[in-house]
């Protein structure tokens, strides 16, 4: 299990630090879904981003930009939400 | 000038918190603990000691909140026995692999059933195998002691590990007797203020507790759990001297009594050994080289130290007042391990379940003869 740490090397109890989790790779499954999303139609309301579960929505800054697929799992609630239909579940 | 109070086992635990001062102590009555909390809760609500009492409705709630607290940054104490301890299990194995640093006082009392509200230790080996530390007081004077300590080896930055001071059910809780309590001032200074490497609400510095483990990471948590409770012995014995010049008293992982010149030497866990030194000294006085060693840590198991305090005599009887139906009892399992190779005669049994007296003419006959392997119950014949 090459690249993996030593016991000794572990926070006490797993109390894991910010930016530690994005070296693992979370949406190696998804529900056979993905978002797609129409920018021009955006408002940029973020109401995505507040409902995510895995925040997979990504910002620059204070501005919506799309999705991290490597968090996401397809659950669909950002299409469910978003106020102008600007995302759209679609087939992976 | 010191402080001598005729206090019971509860009470002078109760004494212990209220000088320790914990913020949070999340808590469920059961008998035989409830005087703990009823005492600290009194002095708490008098005003003698400024900590958040939470009155959950249940032994689970009371370590998933104690476990919460301990990581966002408190102190934290609880207490709970037998069923409590039995309902709270699940959660015990958590606060240790969480390495949570909770203090928790436990008076040991037997599992159902049938129901019973007295003493043995079943509910403390219910959780032996947790990862928590377990020491088992003798008196309620130890029982304050432990206490006073439990909280500098919880929260040592090399043990970070739920620490339970056991005393037995009534024996000890409900017992009175003259406590010496040190001076406030000198229990503050000595557990000193609250502090864990990654608390939960530092904002500064957020962290996830708690996480999932695959089987990539699992076995490396619970190895460097392992390593934190090997690590708890001998910061206990550090702790244990640096506690005993304030106090004047004794305190150690184990207590050797009348073991020099023994041949035969009885192993005990908690009350029953004030008993078994009566005995050992109206043997003594017989011409009889009778002896104890007294375990205090159960957990961590002082292994070689025991087999480095029995290496002289001939043979060892363990009395463990839990069964394991089936196999070794907790405690005779340990002395056999750390005696393996040794060639020390060595005979054990269980007694004092449900709250059984064991009195000075049982332990007179086990230094003379054959140990049965029920102790006390009725129909036991003995195997001599």
């Amino acid at each position: 299990m090459a690249g993996l740490r030593d016991w000794h090397e572990l926070p006490a109890g797993g109390a894991v630090q910010p930016a530690e989790a994005p070296r693992t790779s979370t949406g190696g499954w998804r529900t056979g879904e993905r978002p797609a999303v129409e920018l021009a139609f955006c408002v940029n309301c973020l109401l995505c981003w507040l409902y995510c579960p895995d925040s997979a929505v990504l910002l620059d800054d204070e501005t919506f930009t799309g999705f991290d697929l490597d968090f996401c799992k397809g659950c669909g609630i950002c299409a469910e939400v978003c106020p102008v239909a600007a995302i759209e579940m679609v087939p992976e | 000038m010191s402080d001598v109070r005729l206090l019971t086992g509860g009470e002078a635990v109760a004494h212990a918190m209220r000088q320790i001062e914990p913020d949070v102590v999340p808590v469920y009555p059961i008998t035989p603990q409830t005087p703990i909390i009823q005492t600290f809760a009194k002095l708490v609500a008098d005003g003698q000691a400024h900590t958040e009492i939470l009155n959950v409705e249940s032994e689970h709630s009371a370590m998933s909140a104690a476990i919460g607290a301990a990581l966002a940054g408190a102190r934290t104490m609880t207490a709970t026995s037998s069923q409590g301890l039995a309902l709270m299990a699940e959660v015990v194995y958590i606060a240790a692999s969480m390495r949570a640093p909770i203090v928790m006082a436990v008076g040991n009392r037997a599992l159902s059933g049938p129901i019973n509200i007295h003493c043995d230790h079943s509910d403390a080996m219910l959780v032996r195998d947790s990862g928590v530390i377990q020491l088992f007081a003798e008196s309620a004077q130890e029982a304050y002691d432990l206490t006073v300590l439990a909280p500098r080896l919880a929260e040592h930055p090399q043990v970070l590990l739920p620490v339970l001071v056991c005393q037995d059910g009534f024996t000890i809780t409900h017992s009175a007797e003259p406590v010496t309590l040190l001076p406030d001032d000198t229990v503050r200074g000595f557990v000193g203020s609250y502090g864990i490497p990654h608390a939960a609400l530092d904002a500064a510095r957020p962290t996830t507790q708690g996480p999932f483990a695959m089987p990539d990471y699992y076995y490396e948590f619970r190895r460097q759990q392992a390593a934190a409770i090997e690590s708890a012995g001998a910061i206990f014995d550090e702790l244990a001297r640096e506690l005993a010049l304030l106090s004047g008293r004794e305190l150690a992982a184990l207590e050797k009594y009348r073991l020099g010149a023994a041949t035969t030497a009885i192993v005990a866990l908690g009350s029953t050994a004030g008993t078994v030194k009566d005995a050992v000294d109206e043997l003594r006085a017989d011409g009889i080289r009778a002896g104890l060693l007294r375990v205090v840590s159960f957990r961590p198991f002082p292994a070689a130290a025991v087999a480095q305090a029995l290496r002289l005599v001939d043979s060892v009887v363990v009395l463990d007042r839990a069964d394991s139906p089936g196999g070794a009892p907790p405690l005779r399992a340990e002395i056999a391990a750390a005696l393996y190779g040794s060639r020390r005669e060595l005979q054990g049994g269980v007694y004092g379940l449900g709250g059984r007296d064991l009195h000075p003419t049982d332990i007179r006959a086990l230094f003379a003869g054959a140990t049965p392997p029920y102790i006390g119950v009725r129909g036991e014949t003995c195997p001599a």
